[in-house]
């Protein structure tokens, strides 16, 4: 049941990047008709490997459904090894303010040592704490908390 | 004969001449107060009556100072609608007997108009019913710009003359005004009186900023900053010629700053590698100085006003709980044993409280311990209340309460026993108040 319910949180999170993304000024808009992305595209990112792992309360310690998500992560990023990426940490509004840009920066912290023993050089890998500043979710209930604890990987330019 | 009234000035905005004090014998008090706010919240409000004051900007400035006696707790504003007289000449007694009828302990009366030579003059006296006295009265001769100003200095002067407390309506507070929807929230600096007026806005929105704190001797804050480097950065800001700078050369983020009780220093966090902990910077030499050693959070530091103790909060024993130990860094004594996650610790400037945010299951509570961890209250739960800051009093605490979802935060103001709740208003949504010093 939970599980279920997880997976449906991410694939709302996915389509919610995807729409982040189409306003996106600095990059192409992803073909919008509804066609499969291309392959190595922000879009087949956000679709095909996820881009975001969850927490639980006051936590760093990554779940299986999150080892999972960011196995598949490593193994996108060296398949196209031209992306350096940024790993955002996020807490959920149930901490004090400066409390949790320490934990939100712990996530991403988590998030790149992962990555990093998965093979992925940390030349090509920023970490950025927002704290509780940028919930995606704001609900007031357990729901949206559980999607704010998060940790995600975004694509930036290509390497010069 | 009447008693006379006192001229002063103040740093510069307040222009006049000082003679001596003029203070009639006082009828109660051995310690010249009328009135004993320790040792515990159990006290009645002493009833004073602020009546209208004369000349053409009279009605403003006693509107003013009745304003802030309705949200001071320890005075309460005798009703308007019962008073027994119309004050005719403020400079002449009032009547007693009548006033003592209407169960008015002081009576405050008073004139504000410009003068012949523009500037605004305004004066109180203060009268004390039971030995039909003068206790108190000035004159303040100012740029008619200085208008609050000057109520807020009389409201001090009448505050500080019954309780024997310092005042504290001549303050500012420094805060992060909110707009948008909670996803994108637009955050600026901004700045007000205490009592919401006069709001003005000290950065443009376009940097996400949080955490602003008052420097206790200078025009300086100091807060943190996305934007302005690649990692988030604390920032001194000096909020007349707007020229801001990065505090010290840190390799990683740089977050919950504060100023040390004499303004020379600010205490930091500073992450590396998901680890954060304690660090200063001497503001003139720039020279940095790591305080904690720990593989842990150390964060939310606070100086003791003596200079010689810092309070933070740290997870190193596997939750938030609060920590004191020497400014110089050291052995770190844990201080809060009750149930629940400590935070945002914060050293009341008399130095008898430590103000908390204290978690629960659901709550977030607001509240205060002995810097030895003992006596701890809650003043005040619920969703969601954060981030403490203290009256320089010691007397009056603010801090913003944010029920979450699409809502956003305001900011509330109590009283050290927590009776008394006041909602400060705000142009939008707002958080992280900084309580200024006194200004005069």
């Amino acid at each position: 049941m939970s599980l279920l319910k997880r997976a449906g949180f991410l694939k709302l999170a996915v389509l919610g990047f995807a729409l982040a993304m189409a306003a996106c000024a600095q990059t192409p808009p992803p073909n919008a008709s509804g066609s499969a992305p291309i392959p190595g595209s922000f879009q087949d990112f956000a679709v095909n490997v996820g881009d975001r792992v969850f927490f639980d309360t006051d936590s760093t310690e990554l779940t299986p459904t999150s080892q999972a998500t960011l196995d598949k992560q490593a193994a996108w990023l060296q398949r196209y090894s031209q992306y350096n990426f940024t790993i955002e940490g996020h807490a959920d509004e149930r901490g004090t303010r400066e409390y949790n840009f320490a934990l939100g920066a712990r996530r991403s912290e988590t998030v790149k040592d992962y990555l990093v023993a998965r093979g992925i050089s940390p030349a090509r890998i920023r970490t950025i704490s927002y704290g509780k500043e940028r919930p995606v979710a704001t609900c007031n209930d357990i729901s949206c908390w559980s999607q704010n604890r998060r940790a995600v990987t975004v694509l930036g330019g290509s390497q010069s | 004969m009447l008693p006379s009234i006192t001229r002063r000035s103040a740093s510069g905005l307040i222009l006049g001449l000082a003679s001596g004090l003029a203070t009639s014998k006082l009828a109660f008090g051995q310690d010249n107060k009328y009135f004993n706010v320790t040792p515990g919240g159990a006290f009645k409000p002493i009833p004073v009556a602020v009546t209208p004051f004369d000349g053409d900007n009279g009605a403003a400035i006693s509107g003013i100072i009745s304003n802030n006696f309705s949200r001071s707790v320890f005075l309460a504003p005798v009703d308007p609608n019962t008073f027994p007289e119309h004050i005719t000449n403020p400079d002449q007694a009032p009547q007693f007997d009548s006033w003592k009828s209407a169960n008015a302990q002081f009576v405050v009366t008073g004139r504000s108009a410009p003068g012949a030579d523009g500037r605004l003059q305004t004066q109180f006296r203060l009268w004390e019913v039971a030995s039909g006295t003068q206790a108190a009265g000035q004159q303040y001769v100012t740029d008619p710009n200085n208008a609050r100003r000057v109520a807020h200095i009389i409201s001090d002067a009448i505050f500080s003359r019954i309780t024997g407390e310092k005042g504290f309506f001549d303050t500012r507070v420094v805060f992060v005004d909110e707009t948008g929807p909670a996803e994108r929230r637009r955050k600026r600096l901004a700045i007000m009186d205490q009592d919401g007026a006069n709001v003005r806005y000290l950065t443009s929105g376009d940097d996400l900023v949080v955490t602003p704190r008052f420097s206790p001797s200078s025009q300086d804050i100091t807060y943190m900053s996305f934007g302005v480097a690649e990692d988030p950065k604390v920032l001194l800001l000096n909020i007349e010629t707007g020229q801001r700078e990065i505090v010290g050369n840190f390799p990683g983020m740089t977050f919950a700053p504060r100023f040390s009780p004499d303004g020379q220093k600010i205490i930091m966090s500073l992450e590396e590698n998901g680890i954060s902990n304690l660090y200063e910077m001497d503001i003139r030499s720039r020279a940095t100085t790591r305080l904690s050693q720990s593989s842990a959070i150390d964060t939310s530091p606070s100086f003791s006003p003596d200079g010689s103790q810092i309070v933070f909060d740290s997870d190193r024993g596997g939750s938030q709980q609060l920590y004191v130990m020497p400014a110089s860094g050291g052995n770190a004594q844990r201080i809060s044993f009750g149930d629940g996650r400590y935070s945002t610790p914060v050293w009341s400037p008399k130095g008898d409280y430590i103000a908390f945010t204290k978690q629960g299951a659901s709550t977030f509570a607001i509240g205060v311990m002995k810097p030895d961890g003992s006596g701890e209250r809650i003043l005040t739960e619920g969703f969601h209340n954060e981030g403490p800051t203290w009256a320089p009093n010691g007397l009056f605490l603010m801090f913003f309460r944010d029920p979450g979802g699409e809502s956003g935060p305001h900011i509330f103001m109590i009283d050290v026993f927590g009776r008394s709740e006041f909602q400060v208003p705000t142009p939008a949504y707002a958080s992280d108040p900084a309580w200024s010093p006194l200004l005069s």
